[in-house]
């Protein structure tokens, strides 16, 4: 179709809605934003026959690329440590997608713009397509990888796993609570328009360094969508900000979702970029300086930056601390240790950093050796199967985390940790804004209005308190993560199929699992801040803080 | 650690490749624990091998009823989470049972929505070729372009306020995957009727292309239906909505107009080109009608709530079969309007009732007092 009639037949399909007069519009889903004066912004110009045989072609791509790979037989050069992380990764994008789809009429609902709810009814199957293409593709993986324990398990693994609940809130938040919040500022300001790149355009050319060439096929024909649905969100977010009323509003949700996307995404693709690859030429850019580039300069400096002009207050001093974290802080590499100490509760099998890692890392973040050297030497002196416990039981000068309640990715950076009793319990945060996030940002109240609208944080969020006190091997059975021998483990600290070095439901039986939260509301007031006082003095990579002299 | 890597390094503007490494990291290659444990394992499915359908659908929205341990993690402001089942009236004792009977994923929608798409376009670049349009007998574009063009509305109201927020609603993905499908299907066919209807504006002299928009909004022969639909987008219990539209306005109204009367009446009108787009629209609504047959009758036969569920069930039928009768009723003029009347409304209507009460039947309902007559 030309452009010139896809304008033409794009205003026809104006004429299709109306005024309904038998009925009062009813409210499905709750919003404290207002609309009523909204100029109407028009997004990309999108109608439906034109848009089916165009993704059709795309499809046609994607199956062509499928069984390319297959007759190639691409494994044979795939890497196994990018290949396991994949089992976390497709375990849970899936869920984000479909969830974008269940998000749609969150927005249509709350904003009366006719052409903007066409825009989103085509986003709303094209994440059908994104979930069940990506499902398929695991499929492929599965029956083609050498290793399908994990895959096998994928979406009970994903709903069970602490790693799977971390991503879940990368999914739900688009679905539930205030209808903007989470179908606009989360799913679309902030999680398509800045964090697709790195997900579906940095990870996809990560994926081809490590021999797998298929993942980035699926990809970047998922992300090419991506551009209409940037284009639906940045429409209703020019609509919000006509409203006076809505700009302290739109202000806490930039917040909030900047900050749980960076601690979210950053957490898990910092990890696959940067842990789950063999690539380590030294010109290969490492996941800092893809943020710099995706997400400092392309999303922060040109696409938010502008939207200042419109009356949008930008949260500058997130962006900032977020890139400090990722830089100064090591936020990658804390998290990517802390997936691997705890690889006993994992679906997927993580081996050690080798000296070729090392020199990479040291190169690309100088300093790094000396903070993280040791513990993945001693990570790989305890992969190897010796009468030992998992290396979370063994001596290995690191202190198990608390969990941040709000992202629950752990506190990590110690000395960042905020502890605050909340709603009857104590609970820790990994930061200020996570903090805020749960006792201000969630509530019905904000900056002394009410915001009847607002979801809350809610769930049993912290994975440890769940099994406190429990076997970690009836744990592991009771999770279904142990291969069809019914005793050997689906997760390995290592990589090594031969079945007498795999790790069985023999060498974690016995251990049990703590929460550091159950201690923590034991604690008594005296001995809570004196142990917080500690795990704040503590790191980097988990050292704990030496004991006070006389102590 | 040494600096040597940083001397190593190749000058920027060489940048390097990554060489392919044979791993042989291919299925078979080695025999251990689970080597060959090649299937999702977590849920049975329907056959004995799960089908493409059910790997990429089943448990992608997890439930607490299933394997999601740590609940859903965030909340509306009443405390409702997640998927809630309160969303609707009717219980199930696993809502997970229901499978889509058309097995829609990625590729049968793309699949199927563009071959109509591409055949629609051809059969009327045909007929502008073959000057078809010229063939048309009088008073049969002013039927096009008023009442076909005010169907287009009806397709639009229901993908856009029914269909769309249904597919939020239902507890499971494979509730919720076959509404969006249902919602596109609508949101489709709506587009397709008015971009026909644009391109009849180009090329049939005299053809009013807005006249749509008065009939639909003021035409007394539309407004039960357009109350109908509207009421319809106003239902907050998705399975209700889904219900009063796939199961009493689609036979009653939907039927009733597009097959009883479209796709009959043109053909003596000299009119092949909007029959073949009424079809596709209605072979959508059957396959809708499919699913929505499967659901409501796995919840009428649940050996718990089926009790429980037809009372709600035909407490709704009970409710919305008097409107949906009632627009199909004040259709009837629309029969009159065509010069010769190849085509009688009560046999029309009869037809569209005789659907109607099969389904009511299959699924273990009642038809209603003022239909049994
Ligand atoms: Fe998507
Ligand atoms: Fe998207
Ligand atoms: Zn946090």
């Amino acid at each position: 179709m030309s452009r010139a009639s896809i304008t033409k037949a794009h205003n026809k399909i104006q004429e299709l809605s109306w005024e309904p007069t038998f009925v009062e519009p009813v409210d499905k889903y709750p919003t404290d934003y207002t609309f009523e004066k909204a100029p109407k912004k028009d997004p990309l110009k999108q109608v439906l026959r034109s848009y089916f045989p165009m993704e059709e072609e795309k499809d046609n791509r994607v199956f062509g690329a499928m069984d390319g790979a297959i007759r190639g037989n691409m494994f044979r050069q795939v890497q196994e440590r990018w290949m396991e992380w994949q089992k976390l990764f497709l375990s849970i994008i899936p869920f984000p997608e479909i969830s974008a789809a269940r998000a749609m009429p969150l927005a249509i609902n709350a904003v009366p713009n006719p052409e903007i709810h066409n825009g989103l009814a085509i986003q709303m199957i094209d994440e059908v397509r994104h979930s069940t293409i990506q499902m398929n593709l695991k499929r492929l993986y599965m029956n083609h990888y050498i290793d399908p324990a994990g895959f096998d398990i994928s979406e009970k693994a994903f709903s069970n796993c602490y790693a799977g609940t971390i991503g879940r809130q990368f999914g739900e938040g688009f679905i539930t609570g205030d209808a903007i919040t989470a179908a606009n500022v989360y799913l679309t300001i902030v999680a398509e328009t800045a964090f697709t790149n790195v997900l579906f355009v940095a990870m996809p050319g990560e994926a081809a360094a490590n021999g797998d060439y298929l993942l980035p096929t699926v990809f970047h024909s998922v992300q090419s969508d991506e551009s209409r649905h940037i284009s639906n969100g940045y429409s209703i977010i020019l609509m919000a900000l006509a409203d006076e009323r809505n700009r302290a509003l739109l202000e806490r949700d930039l917040r909030y979702a900047w900050w749980n996307n960076h601690a979210v995404v950053d957490a898990a693709i910092g990890t696959f970029i940067e842990y789950g690859t063999k690539d380590r030429r030294p010109d290969r850019d490492s996941y800092a300086e893809m943020w710099r580039r995706w997400i400092y300069d392309d999303y922060y400096r040109s696409y938010l930056v502008p939207l200042e002009k419109y009356g949008l207050t930008i949260p500058h001093d997130l962006v900032e601390e977020a890139w400090n974290r990722i830089w100064n802080k090591g936020y990658v590499h804390e998290v990517a240790q802390f997936f691997a100490t705890g690889w006993f509760a994992n679906y997927w099998r993580i081996d050690a950093m080798d000296d070729t890692d090392f020199e990479w890392f040291e190169h690309k973040y100088p300093g790094w050796y000396d903070k993280y050297g040791k513990w993945w030497e001693r990570y790989a002196d305890l992969s190897v199967k010796n009468g030992h416990g998992p290396i979370a039981f063994e001596n290995a000068d690191y202190e198990y985390p608390h969990r941040c309640w709000t992202c629950m990715v752990p506190c990590l950076i110690r000395e960042d940790t905020v502890v605050d009793e909340v709603d009857g319990q104590v609970r820790t945060y990994c930061s200020e804004t996570c903090h805020w996030t749960d006792a201000v940002a969630f509530r019905g109240e904000y900056e002394g209005r009410p915001t009847p609208a607002m979801g809350r944080l809610s769930g049993q969020r912290e994975w440890e308190t769940r099994y406190h006190g429990r076997d970690v091997g009836e744990i592991m059975q009771e999770l279904g993560y142990v291969r069809d021998d019914g005793n050997t483990l689906v997760p390995q600290p290592h990589l090594d199929l031969d079945p007498k070095k795999m790790w069985t439901l023999d060498e974690v039986r016995g251990i049990t699992l703590n929460s550091p939260n159950v201690l923590l509301n034991e604690m008594s007031p005296q001995e809570r801040e004196a142990h917080i006082a500690h795990y704040k003095a503590g790191g980097p990579a988990g050292r704990p803080a030496p004991e006070p002299a006389g102590a | 650690m040494s600096d040597q890597t940083i001397l190593e390094e190749p000058p920027r503007k060489q940048r390097s490749v990554p060489k392919p490494v044979f791993t042989d990291a291919e299925a078979g290659a080695k025999e251990f624990p689970s080597s060959r444990s090649r299937h999702y394992n977590y849920f049975e499915p329907r056959k004995r091998r799960a089908s493409v359908y059910e790997d990429v659908t089943v448990d992608v929205q997890p439930d607490p009823e299933r394997h999601l341990t740590q609940g859903w993690v965030y909340s509306f402001a009443d405390g409702s989470r997640g998927y809630p089942q309160e969303w609707t009236a009717l219980k199930s004792t696993n809502w997970h049972l229901f499978l889509d009977p058309n097995e829609e994923w990625e590729q049968t929608i793309y699949r199927n929505n563009a071959d109509i798409v591409r055949q629609l376009r051809q059969v009327v670049a045909n007929a502008e070729a073959a000057d078809a349009f010229s063939n048309w007998k009088r008073g049969w574009a002013t039927v096009v372009a008023h009442h076909v063009g005010a169907w287009a509305h009806v397709e639009h109201g229901l993908g856009m306020h029914v269909y769309t927020p249904a597919q939020r609603d239902a507890p499971t993905n494979m509730i919720n995957n076959a509404l969006a499908v249902g919602a596109v299907h609508k949101l489709r066919f709506a587009q397709d009727i008015i971009l026909y209807n644009l391109e009849l504006s180009d090329h049939v002299d005299g053809f009013d292309g807005q006249a749509h928009k008065a009939t639909w909004q003021e035409d007394p022969i539309w407004q039960s239906t357009r109350e109908n639909v509207e009421r319809l987008t106003g239902v907050r219990d998705w399975a209700q909505a889904f219900f009063a539209t796939a199961v009493v306005f689609e036979p009653l109204v939907g039927e009733l107009f597009r097959s009883g009367f479209v796709m009959q009446a043109a053909a003596p009108q000299g009119d092949y080109v909007t029959p073949t787009l009424m079809g596709a629209g209605e072979a959508d609504a059957a396959r809708e009608q499919r699913g929505a047959r499967e659901l409501f009758r796995m919840l009428s036969n649940d050996p718990e709530y089926g009790d429980a569920n037809r009372a709600v069930m035909q407490d709704w039928l009970d409710e919305w079969t008097p409107r949906s009768t009632d627009a199909g009723h004040h259709l009837q003029p629309i029969w009159s309007q065509i010069p010769d009347k190849v085509v009688r409304f009560d046999e029309s209507r009869a037809r569209a009732h005789q659907r109607f009460a099969d389904l009511v039947e299959d699924l273990g309902l009642e038809l209603p007092k003022e239909m049994q007559a």
